[in-house]
C-alpha cells in the first residue's frame, strides 16, 4: 500500500513539451509506465516519448485518458492557471513542481482546486514517489526502495538525504511526499500524517520541516492527539539568522515559534523523535521502531 | 524585496492613502533648499529629518530627528546623512545612510498601527490594526494582546464593507475619522494586492489636531516571485541596502546568505543547505554562509560559488555537499576539478557527492589529482571539514 499514488495512477504532465517537463515525464513513465498523456496548449495532436499523446487542454486529456493525477511543470507566470485548469477538468490530484509562483496566484488557485474537490501538492516541491509503484515528480527514484516508512518533507534534496539514510539503515518507504517550501501550499503536514496513520503498510513516519511558518507546530499537536505510529522529525535551519530568507520563499523566521529550536522543542514535547541532523534519521528510526 | 519609507509613501499616495509632504536628498548641499521647499508647501517651519535605510528602529539609533527650526533641520541633515546608523535591526555593524527624507512635522492627536500582510496559517491576507500606534507590534502582542485587531480577507472576494465598519469601530473611531479611516484601509488593501506586496505596514497611522488621518511612516516588503510582473516596484530595489556578496551571488543565480562562521558551504537545495549548516555547528564549528547552487548546478555555477565563498576572509575550509537528483554528480565533480585548478585555492576543500552518478564522480575526483578531501556520508563530511577548519 501507499498514499496518494500507486501503480494504477493515470498521470498526465502539464508542460510535457517543455525542457523540464519532457525530461521528467520520461523519467516518471520509465518508472511506473503510467504516464497516459500530456498537455501543452497549441500542441494538441502531437505525440511525445514514443507515443504519449499531447492534448491542448486538461479537459480534453481527461476525456481521452481518464487521468486522475496531473504533474505540473508549467513556468511560474502560468502555473496558477494550470492548477485551476486541472481542477476544472476534475483531476483529483494535482502535483505542482514549479518554483517561484507569486503567492497571490496560489492563494486563489489552491482554494479553487479544493472547492472542486481536488488536492494540490506543492508548489515548489519535488513531488511524490511510491517506490515500486509510481513516481510523480523529480525525486531520484533509484535511491528509494519499497518498505514501510512514510516520508513528509518541505525540502527536495533533504528528502533524498532522508531516504538515503533510511535505506542505509535498512528501511524502505511506502510513499515519499515533498510538500513544498512556499508560504502557501496545497497539502499540509497534518493531512499527510493522517493519511500515513490510516495506511496499513506504513509503520512509521519521517517528518522534515524547516524554519518559518506554523505548520510543524500544528503537526506536533496532531502527532500527540491523533498519530500512534512513531514519527522521526528533523527541522532544518537551526543556524539560520532570524529575518533572513534561506532559499525557500517560506523559509524565514518571523516569530519566536518559527525557529528551528522552537519547532524541535515543541515536536519533542508532543512525542516526536527529534534529531539534530539528517545524518541521524536512520539510527533514530531503528530505535523508535524497536522501542 | 524591501523598499525605503519615501518610496513606500510615493506608492501610498498613488493609491490615495494620505501621507505628509516630504523631499528626499542624498547631498548635504541640497539641505537648505529641500527644507525650504517642504516649509513652503506646508507653511510650517518645523520638519522631521529621517534616515532612509531598510532596517527598522531608526528612531532608537538617532536616525529620526524632530527639527523645530530651519537651523536644526540643517544640522540634523548634516549629522544623519553619511552616518552609520545602528538600530536593533541592523546588527552591530550598522547601515550607512545615503539618503535622508525631510517631511513636515504634524501635531498628532492620536496614533494607531495598521498593516496588511500574508497570514500563512489561514492562507489569506490579514489586516492588523491597533490603537497602540508607534510601538513595535510584537511588543503590543506581548504586553496587550487584546489591543490587536485582526480582520482576515477572503482573497477570492477581497475586502468587504462590513469588515471595514467592524475594523474602525473596534479601533474606537467614529464620524469623520471613521469615514477617512475606512477609505484609507480599503486603499491600503488595494495597494497590497495590486502590487503583490507581502507586507504594507503603517506605523504610526495618526489623526492630527486638524482631524486628518495620515500615514506617518511606512514599511513595505514585496513577493520576490511576483517582481517579473511588477516592473515599477522592481526598479525600486536599492542594492546598497543588501550585502554586496549577496547582490553578486544573485547575478549568477546563486542563493547566498553570509553568516559569521568559518566553514564555507556549497550545497544543492535550500533544505539540505540548511541541514548542512546545522551539522557543521553540531560538529563544533560555525557555518560561514548559506549557499544553494540550485537544481541545475554546472561547472560554471560551482566556480562562481567558490569565488563568492572565498571572498569572505573568515572562511578556513569549504564543504561541498551535493545530493544528485536532477543534478548529476559527475558534472559537479568536473566543476570542482576545473574550479580548483583555475582558482588559486588556499583553503582545504571537503567534497561529498551522493546520488545520481556518484560513483563516476568519485572516479573523476580521484583521477584528477587535485587536492581535495573526499567524504562518504554527511556525518563524515561534516567531521572532516570541521577538523580541516581548525
Amino acid at each position: 500500500m501507499s498514499i496518494l499514488i500507486n501503480k494504477d495512477s493515470r498521470i498526465i504532465v502539464q508542460g510535457i513539451t517543455g525542457k523540464e517537463g519532457s525530461f521528467h515525464a520520461e523519467q516518471c513513465h520509465k518508472y511506473g509506465n503510467n504516464v497516459v498523456g500530456g498537455v501543452t496548449p497549441g500542441k494538441g495532436g502531437q505525440t511525445v516519448l514514443d507515443g504519449i499523446p499531447v492534448y491542448d487542454s486538461c479537459s480534453e486529456a481527461k476525456a481521452a485518458t481518464d487521468c486522475n493525477v496531473s504533474l505540473i511543470f508549467v513556468p511560474a507566470p502560468f502555473a496558477g492557471d494550470a492548477v485551476m485548469e486541472a481542477a476544472d477538468a476534475g483531476i483529483e490530484l494535482i502535483v505542482c513542481i514549479t518554483e517561484g509562483i507569486p503567492v497571490n496566484d496560489m492563494m486563489k488557485a489552491i482554494p479553487y482546486a479544493r472547492r472542486k474537490g481536488c488536492r494540490v501538492i506543492g508548489p515548489n516541491c519535488p513531488g511524490l514517489l511510491t517506490p515500486g509503484g509510481a513516481k510523480v515528480g523529480i525525486m531520484p527514484a533509484h535511491i528509494a526502495k519499497e518498505g514501510s516508512i512514510g516520508v513528509i518533507s518541505k525540502s527536495g534534496t533533504l528528502t533524498y538525504e532522508a531516504v538515503h539514510q533510511l535505506v542505509a539503515a535498512g528501511y524502505g518507504q511506502t510513499t515519499c511526499v515533498g510538500i513544498g517550501g512556499d508560504p502557501i501550499i496545497g497539502t499540509k503536514m497534518t493531512e499527510l500524517l493522517d493519511m500515513f496513520q490510516a495506511d496499513p503498510e506504513t509503520e512509521a513516519i519521517v517528518l522534515i520541516g524547516e524554519i518559518g511558518g506554523q505548520m510543524e507546530i500544528d503537526a506536533a499537536k496532531h502527532i500527540k492527539e491523533k498519530i500512534t505510529k512513531p514519527v522521526v522529525a528533523f527541522i532544518a535551519g537551526a543556524t539560520a539568522p532570524p529575518g533572513r530568507r534561506m532559499g525557500h520563499a517560506g523559509a524565514i523566521v518571523s516569530g519566536a515559534d518559527e525557529s528551528a529550536e522552537a519547532k524541535k522543542r515543541i515536536l519533542s514535547e508532543h512525542g516526536a523523535h527529534v534529531v539534530d541532523s539528517p545524518a541521524f534519521i536512520g539510527e533514530t528510526m531503528k530505535k523508535a521502531l524497536q522501542g | 524585496m524591501k523598499i525605503h519609507e519615501y518610496q513606500a509613501k510615493d506608492i501610498l499616495a498613488k493609491y490615495g492613502v494620505p501621507v505628509q509632504s516630504g523631499v528626499v536628498i542624498e547631498d548635504k548641499a541640497e539641505a537648505t533648499a529641500a527644507i525650504k521647499s517642504v516649509q513652503d508647501r506646508t507653511g510650517v517651519e518645523a520638519t522631521v529629518v529621517k534616515a532612509q535605510i531598510h532596517a527598522g528602529g531608526r528612531g532608537k539609533g538617532g536616525g529620526v530627528k524632530y527639527s523645530p527650526t530651519t537651523a536644526d533641520a540643517v544640522e540634523n541633515v548634516n549629522n544623519i546623512l553619511g552616518m552609520t546608523l545602528i538600530t536593533p535591526q541592523t546588527g552591530p555593524e550598522g547601515q550607512f545612510v545615503r539618503k535622508v527624507y525631510i517631511t513636515e512635522a504634524l501635531d498628532i492627536a492620536s496614533e494607531y498601527y495598521l498593516a496588511v500582510l500574508l497570514d500563512r496559517a489561514n492562507e489569506c491576507p490579514v489586516i492588523i490594526a491597533s490603537s497602540e500606534g508607534g510601538m513595535e507590534i510584537e511588543e503590543v502582542a506581548h504586553s496587550n494582546p487584546d489591543a490587536i485587531i485582526k480582520e482576515y480577507v477572503d482573497p477570492t472576494v477581497g475586502l468587504q464593507g462590513f469588515q471595514l465598519r467592524r475594523l474602525v469601530k473596534r479601533l474606537g473611531l467614529s464620524g469623520a475619522h471613521a469615514k477617512q479611516a475606512m477609505k484609507l484601509i480599503y486603499n491600503l488593501y488595494t495597494c497590497y494586492s495590486e502590487t503583490d506586496a507581502s507586507l504594507c505596514e503603517i506605523n504610526p497611522l495618526v489623526i492630527t489636531d486638524s482631524d486628518e488621518v495620515i500615514a506617518l511612516d511606512a514599511k513595505f516588503d514585496f513577493d520576490e516571485s511576483a517582481l517579473y510582473r511588477q516592473k515599477a516596484i522592481a526598479e525600486l530595489r536599492d542594492e546598497y541596502e543588501e550585502p554586496p556578496a549577496e547582490v553578486e551571488a544573485a547575478k549568477y543565480n546563486l542563493n547566498y546568505v553570509k553568516l559569521d562562521g568559518n566553514v564555507g558551504c556549497m550545497v544543492n537545495g535550500a533544505g539540505l543547505a540548511m541541514g548542512t549548516m546545522d551539522i557543521i555547528k553540531l560538529k563544533g564549528s560555525e557555518p560561514a554562509n548559506f549557499l544553494d547552487v540550485g537544481g541545475t548546478a554546472n561547472p560554471e555555477t560551482v566556480k562562481n560559488g567558490f569565488r563568492i565563498i572565498l571572498a569572505d576572509p573568515n572562511v578556513k575550509a569549504v564543504l561541498i555537499n551535493i545530493f544528485g537528483g536532477i543534478v548529476r554528480c559527475d558534472r559537479i565533480a568536473n566543476g570542482v576539478v576545473q574550479a580548483v585548478k583555475e582558482l588559486d585555492l588556499n583553503v582545504p576543500v571537503v567534497v561529498r557527492l551522493q546520488g545520481t552518478n556518484a560513483q563516476e564522480a568519485k572516479e573523476i575526483l580521484a583521477e584528477s589529482g587535485v587536492d581535495i578531501i573526499a567524504a562518504d556520508s554527511l556525518d563524515d563530511a561534516a567531521e572532516k571539514v570541521v577538523a580541516a577548519a581548525q
